[in-house]
Formats: structure tokens, sequence, C-alpha cells
């Protein structure tokens, strides 16, 4: 479809406009997030001496994107800033040129349905104001007038400056919403989902146009019929009151800039647009037009249920097209290391006596792994880190310990291990373990980081250059000669960060150690000598959460920016920027097969990302309150993500659907893993508890039949109280992170808060 | 649409007097009104916008209380210096004023000496971050151990004793919480979808092999002979989260133990059991209601039974009886609710057997203690008006012909159970002035002598409320001189010999009575210092007096006064504990200093006597009922087993 296709190719100026700003460091959001919707009026209001500032930005990136022969988006960055190769091109020409590349007027069109409908899926960001720009004369005046002192955010708010009669604002949503009231129950539930998004634009117009009385009065009025789920994006509304305000808001700039998705069936949406046409609303349908984005499906309408799941992200739902693309979930076989394997553990089983008896299973499993995934990716689909034998042997013992693994199911519940932090003083903000367990690091508000060691082993470091050098590097146990035995502790103290650390991540070999913090760095540290290898600088603001990728090498991190990161250990720039979220994004996670990045924002959806093209695959909505916590099953094909609600919600990725929804806890759920069978899904939560989950029950529960998958549209089942196996209360200690052991015993972590 | 309306979301603004006092802060005298509004809905609205920055930090540091680092980092967020110096760890100390018409509210900034910080001691370091490991849950199951919460929580307990019908929800979460936690019994951590059907049990608890070990060593400990595992394990019982369970075992296990044990006279094991009871009861996360059946005619025999002790003659039964009686005033205070009339019961029960005039002097004692445990109200309208009945027996038996010693220490001790607690409950009721005569009218034999008391009490009141600010100056302050240095009054420092009474640094010290030490005329007081540590039995040396230190009183008239005024000074005045050991897991031995003023005339029935010795709170009285039982009983008791020290 257009639709999608114009949006990547947004997207991906969006995208290298923000790696020149943040490149030179003088990162500013609001100028990010407004350059791609400068259609139109970012060439009227060029003439102006205000917007000089704003004309020397766009030059000075199209000066780098030239530098770095980025043609194409310098053609597009041209196109739509309205800048001809010379520069002084004549305003008038650029406007008319935008207007003729545009739709045609909305208002003005009374057109049958279907050139409606194909009118709404078309319109792209990329036109949007231009489609604005063509709905009165009125509007245009108004955005003269404003443009003189404030070009950018005018560029941004010039869609709000249509000048309706503030005192009838009420009377159209209320004559809506009669007639939403009035229509046939299947439809009033679709129908209503256009109430919150109507609210907040009608209310965002009565404030750009300085109606602030009206705009209070219509507040007051109406906002207590939305959802109880949007409650924090109307109280951050409550508070913008005045124009003035409206600059530099990043969730004014969102509602603005990224068009609030509904999906609606096509005989709902006939409905409301008969209705609308009939009672020449032009002022409600110019927003529909505007700054919804309606997709509209066939077939039965949706329940209140079915849509109550769905909705609640802070631009409405992902669009159906979103979750179209394919998604190879399945794992990545292990071909590399069978050979080896199989020769270590001989060796191995030799030196300890054993009879060979295993070694026929050994091949049936590794002879199973061999038949390639039809979902998984192609091996070499990214190019991933060769395995060095410190590796090889590491999987090794994950192999064995993993014979030794318990099975789990709900006769038979996992022990949990507690990890508490004494004298954490509040200032716990990450956990993480390693994969074998035996280490912990613990990320602090007083910007330290901290390492354990939870075996007898104790921590050492490497002992210094000169003492390196006496060392005989013949010897067998040149690797216990390395380390130094004066610094054997149980604990390492991990100084460099200046702010509080948010994301703590151990890397698969246990070699390095990640932390991203409040002062905008990722750190990369060693394990081996303790100290601070590489500081990732790249987001100027707080970075919330980092992850390694399971096979190392790769880290994503992401935060306060909105930009997610691709990093690789031995880049000091990012190699891929995912850029799509509304808000900050609070979490990140990799797919197990490492080709595919998840992250969760406070626009409270989750994205996956393709590692190899950077496109957003999935955009899963559902979830209520910002989103903490994300896990993938181990066999990559189900997620599970918890937020702030307190409701952890499991996903089909390769679907791209919601199947479940598991209610009990009571507060953030901070802290999700799948058992390493994926039978049982453990939650730890802000409300003191651990919780545990029959995951195998909740995905059989689920019926997929061609239709849900088709629309997406699932009837969830209200099962949580079956699902739910356990709950644990521990002693006024939030549970911050969760870790199966490659035996299947559950480790929780957090801090005991008095 | 939301079927409840929340709460209207309409914009609060900062009052534009707030803009004033702020503009004025800075120097700038006349702002318009205008200007005003204008910057107050300016102000509102990015202090708003800071404060939802400031929670994402809050949600991200994993924490539930916004902090003002939160606040500063948001600031950061938004390129705004951030606050410097506005760290606070618990609550930002906003101060209010108002005056000239305007209400202002800010931040008190104190004035700091800084050769002040220089020259105070560097406070204590806060301990490091360290990693402690338990088991949350086994095999689903979540054990009963300190680090986790108690398996049923109090308020549970509670609801479930009193209101049995609303507690079984089938289907609550909470419930399934709870058959989870008390999953030792197996079938009921697999039966889950019959639990919601089951009855519940009630005294059918099963107990784990381990939780069987634990009773069985416990209630060993509790009526063994070493005195360090009693201590031991009554913390338990005190402490532990985990003894829901057991309480029914407890609860028969005290029952049964006084019933044989009255018969059989044994008053050590009585006292053991009584010291169970206040232990169970100050557990916190216990709710004994379920089983005041089984403790409380046990709690009631130890009051007031005939006989508790094979020689009651030479046995301090009397101590216990108070301690029983103060047990029971607890328990009445607890539990006593609308429906099971706990209090009202009691006091007719002990009533009725004070009034019949068969009753003995031993069970008249209990009946006498019982009733004045149970707070001045109940002396005011049960015993102050049978004083003059009670005074005319006392006389009959002290003044009369001799009938027997033991009724004649019975008399005794009522008389001065009675003086003790019905001076104080007079002081407070009765107008001044005290008239010996008008005394005498009123309550007959006891009047006289209760008058003095009375005059005592007042004055010590009055002392008492002077005093204040010297005694809790003393009390911060562990000198070891200052223990004795309290109880004389001042000018006697020289005579004494502060270095024989050797404490510990570690030691804290508690004054238990502050007004106490200062009397118009204190006899001469004796001082024994009696260090218990565990096991070590010490008594010896209490015994042979080497520890007995006697100091001489400020005033001249030291060694005259009768037995009848000596026992107001029959207190503990000074109570030593060494904090170190009960909170650190008891893994030192227990260390007790008590100190313990005796009157110097009264040294012949210190064994009696001392027995007495009231202590003053209820936290403290065990040690102290104890410290009164060691003193009495080392008196006799040839191999000091029975009650080591």
């Amino acid at each position: 479809m257009a639709a999608v296709q114009d949006g990547q190719l947004n997207m991906e100026v969006e995208k290298d406009i923000k790696t020149e700003i943040t490149n030179d460091g003088s990162g500013n959001i609001n100028a990010n997030s407004s350059s791609p919707g400068s259609t139109s009026s970012g060439g009227k209001s060029k003439s102006p001496a205000g917007s000089g500032e704003d004309q020397q930005t766009l030059l000075a990136v199209l000066q780098f994107l030239k530098r770095n022969k980025l043609t194409e988006s310098v053609d597009i960055l041209r196109r739509e800033a309205g800048l001809s190769a010379d520069a002084d091109d004549s305003p008038v020409s650029d406007s008319a040129g935008a207007g003729s590349g545009g739709v045609p007027n909305v208002s003005a069109d009374g057109g049958d349905a279907n050139s409606l409908l194909s009118r709404v899926s078309i319109a792209t960001p990329s036109i949007e104001t231009s489609s604005g720009f063509g709905c009165g004369s009125g509007g245009r005046a108004c955005r003269l007038q404003c443009g003189e002192d404030q070009p950018d955010v005018n560029v941004v708010l010039s869609a709000y400056s249509q000048q309706g009669d503030p005192v009838l604002y009420p009377l159209y949503y209320n004559g809506l919403k009669k007639f939403i009231e009035s229509v046939l129950d299947c439809h009033r539930a679709e129908l209503s989902q256009v109430f919150y998004p109507l609210f907040v634009h009608m209310y965002l117009e009565l404030v750009y146009n300085n109606h602030e009385n009206e705009a209070k009065q219509f507040f007051e009025k109406f906002s207590g019929d939305q959802e109880c789920y949007y409650e924090e994006d109307l109280r951050i509304l409550s508070s913008m009151s005045k124009k003035e305000h409206m600059k530099g808001n990043e969730t004014m700039l969102d509602f603005r800039t990224s068009k609030f998705v509904l999906r609606i069936s096509r005989d709902s949406y006939q409905l409301l647009k008969r209705h609308l046409q009939e009672r020449q609303n032009n002022q409600i349908w110019n927003i529909i037009q505007e700054h919804l984005y309606i997709d509209i499906f066939d077939g039965m309408p949706r329940s209140k249920s079915q849509i109550d799941a769905m909705s609640g992200s802070l631009a409405g739902e992902g669009k159906r097209d979103a979750n179209k693309a394919k998604v190879f979930y399945g794992l990545l076989k292990e071909p590399e290391i069978e050979v080896p394997l199989d020769d270590e553990d001989e060796e191995a089983e030799n030196e300890e006596g054993k009879p060979k008896k295993k070694k026929p299973k050994k091949d049936s499993m590794g002879s199973k792994s061999k038949k390639q995934d039809p979902n998984a990716p192609q091996q070499t689909r990214i190019p991933l880190p060769e395995l060095k034998d410190s590796d090889k042997l590491d999987k090794i013992m994950n192999m064995k310990e993993a014979t030794k693994k318990i099975r789990l199911s709900p006769d038979n519940l996992p022990s949990i291990c507690f990890y508490s932090f004494l004298n954490a003083y509040q200032g716990l903000t990450a956990v993480d373990f390693t994969d074998d367990s035996s280490l912990i690091a613990g990320g602090f508000a007083d910007s330290t980081v901290r390492v354990w060691s939870v075996t007898p082993k104790k921590l050492r470091r490497v002992k210094s250059a000169a003492d390196l050098s006496n060392i005989d590097k013949e010897s067998d146990d040149v690797l216990e000669r390395i380390m130094d035995e004066k610094t054997a502790s149980e604990s390492k103290i991990l100084y460099g960060h200046s702010g509080p650390v948010y994301g703590i991540s151990f890397s698969p070999d246990r070699n390095y150690l990640l932390s991203s913090s409040e002062d905008g760095t990722v750190r990369l540290w060693s394990l081996q000598t303790f100290t601070c290898l590489v500081g990732y600088k790249g987001h100027n603001y707080p970075v919330w959460d980092t992850q390694f990728s399971p096979y190392g090498y790769y880290f994503i991190s992401g935060g306060h920016d909105r930009v997610a990161r691709l990093w690789a250990t031995d880049h000091y720039q990012p190699l891929r920027m995912f850029a799509g979220h509304l808000a900050d994004i609070t979490c990140t996670l990799f797919h197990p097969n490492s080709n595919y990045v998840a992250t969760g924002s406070a626009d409270r959806t989750i994205r996956l990302w393709d590692v190899l093209t950077g496109n957003c695959v999935r955009i899963l909505t559902g979830h209520k309150g910002p989103i903490h916590s994300l896990a993938f099953s181990p066999n990559g094909k189900f997620m599970a993500s918890g937020a702030t609600d307190g409701r952890v919600l499991l996903w089909d990725v390769g679907h791209g659907l919601m199947v479940g929804e598991l209610k009990g806890h009571s507060d953030t759920i901070y802290a999700l893993k799948f058992s390493r069978d994926g039978e049982i899904l453990a939650s730890g939560s802000m409300d003191n508890t651990v919780k545990l989950w029959d995951t195998l029950k909740a995905f059989d529960d689920v019926e997929l039949d061609d239709f849900t998958a088709a629309t997406g549209h699932i009837h969830l089942p209200e099962n949580s109280q079956e699902l739910l196996l356990g709950t644990y209360m521990t002693k006024s200690t939030p549970v911050i992170h969760l870790h199966f052991t490659r035996r299947n015993l559950l480790l929780a972590a957090g801090a005991y808060n008095p | 649409m939301a079927e409840e309306r929340r709460p209207k979301q309409c914009t609060v603004v900062l009052p534009t007097e707030s803009m004033k006092a702020m503009a004025e802060s800075i120097g700038v005298g006349q702002l318009q009104e205008e200007s005003c509004a204008a910057l107050s809905e300016e102000v509102s609205y990015r202090i708003k916008e800071i404060a939802q920055d400031a929670l994402k930090f809050m949600h991200h540091g994993k924490r539930r209380k916004l902090t003002t680092s939160d606040i500063d980092h948001a600031l950061k967020l938004k390129n705004v210096e951030p606050l410097y110096g506005f760290q606070s760890q618990e609550f930002i100390p906003f101060r209010f004023a108002s005056g000239g018409g305007r209400e202002l509210h800010f931040y008190e900034e104190k004035e700091v000496d800084l050769s002040d910080i220089i020259n105070t001691p560097l406070p204590r370091v806060p301990l490091d971050v360290s990693l402690k490991a338990h088991w949350l849950s086994i095999e689903g199951v979540q054990p009963a151990i300190p680090e986790n919460p108690p398996p049923a929580p109090k308020e549970q307990q509670k609801a479930e004793s009193t209101e049995p019908l609303k507690v079984v929800k089938p289907g609550q979460e909470e419930e399934g919480s709870i058959q989870k936690g008390q999953g030792a019994i197996s079938a009921e951590a697999k039966g889950k979808k019959e639990g919601l059907m089951r009855m519940k049990p009630r005294s059918t608890h099963e107990l784990s092999v381990e939780q069987q070990l634990y009773y069985k060593e416990i209630t060993e400990a509790c009526v063994g002979s070493c005195e360090a595992k009693r201590a031991e394990a009554l913390q338990s019982i005190a402490t532990d989260p985990g003894l829901y369970q057991m309480l029914p075992r407890f609860s028969t296990f005290i029952s049964e133990g006084v019933r044989v044990n009255v018969v059989q006279n044994n008053l050590a094991l009585l006292i053991y059991l009584m010291r169970m009871v206040k232990a169970l009861m100050d557990n916190p996360t216990l709710y004994l209601e379920k089983y005041l059946h089984e403790l409380i005619p046990a709690v009631v025999t130890c009051i007031v039974s005939k006989q508790l002790c094979l020689r009651p003659d030479v046995d301090n039964h009397w101590a216990l009886r108070d301690f029983a009686a103060r047990l029971m005033a607890q328990s009445c205070k607890t539990f006593s609710t609308t429906t099971n009339n706990i209090q009202s019961r009691i006091t007719k029960t002990f009533t009725k057997s004070w009034l019949d005039e068969k009753t003995q002097w031993t069970t008249r004692y209990g009946c006498i203690a019982g009733l004045s445990e149970l707070g001045p109200d109940v002396i005011k309208t049960l015993i102050l008006p049978r004083l003059t009945v009670e005074g005319a027996r006392i006389k009959a038996v002290s003044e009369g012909p001799v009938v027997s010693n033991i009724d004649k220490i019975g008399a005794d001790h009522v008389q001065s159970l009675l003086l003790k607690h019905c001076a104080s409950v007079i002081a407070k009721t009765r107008p001044l002035p005290d008239n010996m005569e008008q005394y005498r009218a009123d309550y007959g034999y006891l009047g006289p002598t209760l008058c003095s008391h009375v005059v005592k009490a007042r004055a010590q009141a009055a002392l008492q409320a002077q005093q204040v600010n010297r005694t809790t100056l003393t009390i911060t302050q562990p000198r070891p001189t200052l223990t004795v240095s309290q109880s004389g009054i001042g000018g006697s420092g020289g005579s004494r010999s502060p270095s024989i009474i050797k404490v510990p640094s570690s030691l804290t010290l508690m004054s238990t009575r502050p007004g106490t030490p200062t009397q118009p005329s204190p006899p001469a007081t004796k001082y024994i210092v009696m260090a218990t540590s565990a096991g070590a039995s010490s008594t010896q040396q209490v015994l042979d007096g080497s520890l007995v230190i006697t100091l001489s009183s400020s005033s001249g008239s030291s060694v005259t006064s009768t037995v009848a005024s000596a026992t107001s000074t029959l207190q503990p005045l000074v109570k030593l504990e060494s904090r170190g050991a009960g909170g650190l897991g008891g893994s030192r031995p227990l260390q007790k200093y008590i100190v313990v003023s005796l009157p110097t005339s009264a040294s012949s029935s210190l064994e009696s006597k001392s027995g007495m010795l009231p202590p003053s709170s209820s936290s403290t009285s065990p040690i102290s009922l104890e410290a009164g039982m060691k003193m009495d009983h080392t008196g006799y008791v040839p191999n000091g087993t029975l009650l080591p020290i």
C-alpha cells in the first residue's frame, strides 16, 4: 500500500536528521519530529526574519547529507522543506507544488464512499499538512500571522488553525455523541473509538486558536466520558491550556505528527460518514480526515471487549498493515557447535570414565536441530560473531546442565531463590544475572555498578601489564596465572557513570557488562579487568535500557530520545537506529535468534524491529501504561510484556496477535521471564510478589482461525485465575529481576525496602 | 464510555499570591495583578511538566516515592540547572507561616556553624550494600522463615477468628496465596480446585518434620533448665513469623502444663509457662483470639490459685501472680470485644471470689492484683469502696491473735498491694488536702498509711513533672557513674565508689522510673548488681555479698523506716540491659545487669520483699520478674539448677 511505503520513506528521512543532530551534539527532539511535517508552511515561513535560523538548520542538514552522499534523502528533504537547489526558489511556487502533489481539497469533495476511503488510506504523514492547508482561507491567514514569531511550532500546529466557532465545538461533539449512542449496539463500540481522538484534537484546536475558556469548558464537559486508560494523557492535556504551552510539548507533538489509528469495520464507517455528511458537520469531518487514520476492514464489527483489549496506546492501534511483514521467529540452528561439542563431550566423558551410552542420544539431539525450521531466518541473515573456544566450552556446560534440568509443569513448580539487596537505600535501579547464574550485577542510583559472584569462585582482576609479561605463556594454566589473587573478592564496584544506572546486561560469554545511565551513555565494562572499555555516546538523554544480543557482539539501547540504537561492541557509532516510538523507549530486548529487537515504550506500544533492514515489523498495542518488561519465549514464537498497569500481555510474534492477558499484579511489572522450556512464565512486580503463570495452557487455549489471524481481532479468554500457578509475597521487597538458571531454578532479585 | 466518573481533572493553578511572594524574594517589588495571573499559569504548567518527567525517573528508579533527585533529573532533561543542595531522604521539611494576611510555605534553612560540623564526631558510616539469598519458594511452597512474610497475616487471622464467614471467598487471589503458603500440607498444595469447596481445617494442622523438630526444641527449652536456651526460645516465639500453624499446639502445651504443675505446686514451671504466654502475645504476627479459651484459664489459675508452690511461707509466688495479672490485663486490652466480653467476665470472676469471706489470702491477693491491673477505673469502682472492709480483715490478722505465719504474710502482701495500687489512683482523684484523720474515716484501718502513700505519690508526680529534663538527659549518656548518681541526690558523689560497678561500655542505660530516685527523705539504699551471663551462674556472687554495694544516702536519717513505708521504695530504680545481645540474633550470651535498690532496714526480708518488685512497663517485666525470682530463690534453692541465672 502506498501509505506504508511513504511512511517508511518518511521515517528514513527522520532517521537521517536524527543522526545528524545527535552527531553534532545539539540535539533537539522537537526539531526532529517537526522537520518531516514541515511541508508547505516551511516554505511559506521562509521569508520572515524569524525563520532564518530554521532555514539555516535545514541547509546544514542538507550539507551534511550531501557530504555523506545521501542524495536520495537530500531530494526528499528538499522536496519536503520546499527548498530548491539554489535555495532562493520562490515560496509561492513551492506551496503550489506541494498543493499539486497532495490530495484534492477535502471539504469540497463529497464523493462516494470508495473515493473517500481511498483518500483516507492514502493520506500519508508527508501530505498531512497540505490537506490541512486546503481547508479554508481563514486558516491560512492565521497561520501567516503566527508564523512571524514561532515558525518551528507553527509548522506543526498549523493544522489546528482552522477557524470554527468555538461555541459550536461542544455542540458538534454532543451531536456526534448522541448519534453514536443511538446507533445499533454492534456499531456503537466501534464508533465510540472516535471519541477520544476527536476530543483531543478538538481541545487542541480550541487551545491553539486562543479560545482558552472554551477549551477549559470543553475539557471539563467531556473529559469524563473518555476511557479510563487515557487518564494519563488527559492529565497532560489538561495542563496545556495556552497556545504557548503547545510549543515544545512532546505529547502534543505526538498527537499532531502521528495519526491516531482506528480500526473500524466497513459498515460502521459508512454509518459514521453518512451521518457527518448529512449534518454537514465539516468540523468533525476535517479532524477525522486530518488526524485520524481509519483502518477499515470487512467483516463483523468488533465488540467492546475486543476493542478495549487492543486500544490504549498513545496513537491508537497499530495499523493492520504494520503487522503484515513476515517475521522469522524460529531459532537459529547451531551447527558449528555440534562437531566440537561431540568431540569435547566424548573426551570429557572418557576422562570421567563414563560409559558411552549417552552418545547416540546426543547425536539424535544434534540431528534434530539440524533440520531447518521453516520459520527461522537464514543462518547468515545477520553476521554473527564466530564462536570462540571458551564459548564452545560454555555451550557444552550448558548442554550438560540442560540434561539435569527439572521439567516444570503446573504440578511441579520451580523453587525460587530470592536475592535481596540489603542497605540499598532505595537506590537499586537495575539487576542482571549471567546466563549460567554465576554473577549478579546491580545498577544503582548513585551511579555505581556492582558485580557480585554468587558462586564460591571469587572475582579476580587480570594482573597488570608488567606482571603479565612475566608469566610463562606456554603453561597449561595460563588462564589461571594471569589472574591476580590479591584482588579476589566477592564483589567489585565499577565507577564511571555520572547518573543513575537504569539498564544493565551481561554479555553471554561473561566477559563484558553493559550499563546504561541517566548521563546519556552506555558503557561497556570488562569483567576481566573490571574497568570501563568504551563509553557509547549517542543518546543525549537518559538511556533507560540496554541489552546484549544472545550471541554477543551486538547490543541495543533505548531511552528518552525515543530512538532505539543497535550497536556493535567494536563500533563507537550505532549500526541501526530504530525510530518510530512516540514516547520514551523504556525497555529493549533481543529476539532469541538475534535477528529482531523488541522495544517497549511509554507510548504504550511494543515494536519489533528487523535488525537487518531496520524496519519496524510489528506494532503491538493493548497496554494501558508504559511498558517496563519484555520476555521472549525460548522458542522465539511468543512474547510477554508487562506494564505499569499491572497486566501481562502475551503475544504471538509470528501473527502479530495478542493471545493472552494475565491479570493479577497490582503494580508495575518490572520483571518477566520464561522458564528454560517455556512452560512457565514468571512475573515480578513492584507489588512485592512473584507470580507464576501456566503459559502452555495460555497458548493452548487460544484458538486461531483464519479470520482472527487475518484481522487480528481476537477473543481473549478470561482465564487469568486459572493460569495463575502461584503467588509468592516477599517482605517489602519489590521484584526487579527474574532469571531461570539452566536447571530451571528461578532466581529473583530486588532491594529490601524497610 | 467509562462507567464511573473520574474525579475532575480541572486545571489547578498556583495562587497569584505565590507569584508575588516569589517575586518579592528576588527583589521585584510591585507586580501587576495581571502579570501575576499570567505568570502563575505559566509556572503551573511548567511545574506540571517537570513533575511528569520526574515521574518517569521514579518509575525507572523502581521506586514508589518521588525524590528530590528525580526532580533534578527532570530539570536536567529540560536543560535547566537542577536545584542543588535539595537533598532530602524522607520529606522536605516545609514550614508554614502566616501573617499580614498571607500564608507561606517555606523551606527552612538553618544556619549551621561550621566548627560544629567539624568538631562533632563523624556519624557512623552507613552499611554497604550487600546481597542475601533466601528461599522464596521451594517447589511451589513458601517456607515460613523470617525472610518471608508471615503465611497468614495478623489481620487475616483476626478476621478469621472474628468474622469467619467473611474470609473464605473462593477464587480470591489472596486465598490462592494462602493455600500455597500453608502448603506444608501437600494435599492442600495440589488440590487447589477442591480447596474452593473444602471446609477450613480448624485444628488439624499437620506439621512438617522441621516444624515438629522446632516445636520440640522450643518447648523443651522453654521449660528446661538452661536459662540461655530459654531466653533464645522465648525470643524465637516472640519474633518468629511462621508460628501460626503451631499456635494450637503451643496453647495446649501451656494449658496442660499449668493444669499439671498447679497440682504439683511447681512454681518454676508455672513461671516459665507464663513467660511463654507473654512471648506469644508479644509476637506481632500472631493473633491469639482463637486460643484464648485455653490460655485464659491457665493465666487465671496462676493468678488466683490457692497454692502455687510447695512452701507458701517462703516461696515468692506473689510475683507470679503479679506477672500473670499483668498478662491477663494485657489480653483483656487486646482481645476484649463486645461479643466475647472478656474484661467484664474476668472482672466478675475476680470480684466474686474476692467478696467471698472464706477466700484465702493468696487468692485474695490474686484477685486484687488481677483487678488492679485492669486500670484505674476498675480500681476506683471496685477496690476503693472495699478498702475499709479489707483493712479490717488485715487488721484482724496483723493485730489479732497469731493464727498462722502464712496468713500474716498474705495479709502483709495484700496490704502493700492495696496501698501501691490505690495510692496512685487516690492521688489522682481525691482533692487535697491529705488529712490523716479524714483518710481513716474514709478507708478505715488502711487510712493513715494510705494517706502517707498518697502524699508521697503526689510529691513524686510533682517531681516527675519537674525532673523530666534531668532524667532524660542522664539516660542519654551511658556513663557508668550515672547509674549511681541518678538514685541519690547530689552531693553524695564523693562517698560512692563508681569503680565497683563495672559496666561495659556498650551498655545502654534505661531508667524505668525516672521519678523514683528523689524522695523527701530517702532511706539509705542498697544496690545489688547482678551480672547474669548465660549459663554461668554468678548467683553465688550475689549471695556472698561481694557485689552488694552500700551507698550512703545524702540525708542523715537513713536507717529507720518501717516495712510498710519501705515498700514504696521497692522498685527497680535502674535497669541496665545490654542491647547488643538481643538484636544480633543471640549469638552472644545474653547479659543482663539489674540494679535493684533495697531498703537497708528490710534486708532481713530481702527474699520476700524483692519478689514484689513491680516492673514498671510491660516490656521489661519478664526480666524484672526474673530478678525477683532469682533473688528470692537463691536464698534457699541449694543446687541452683531449678532457677539458674
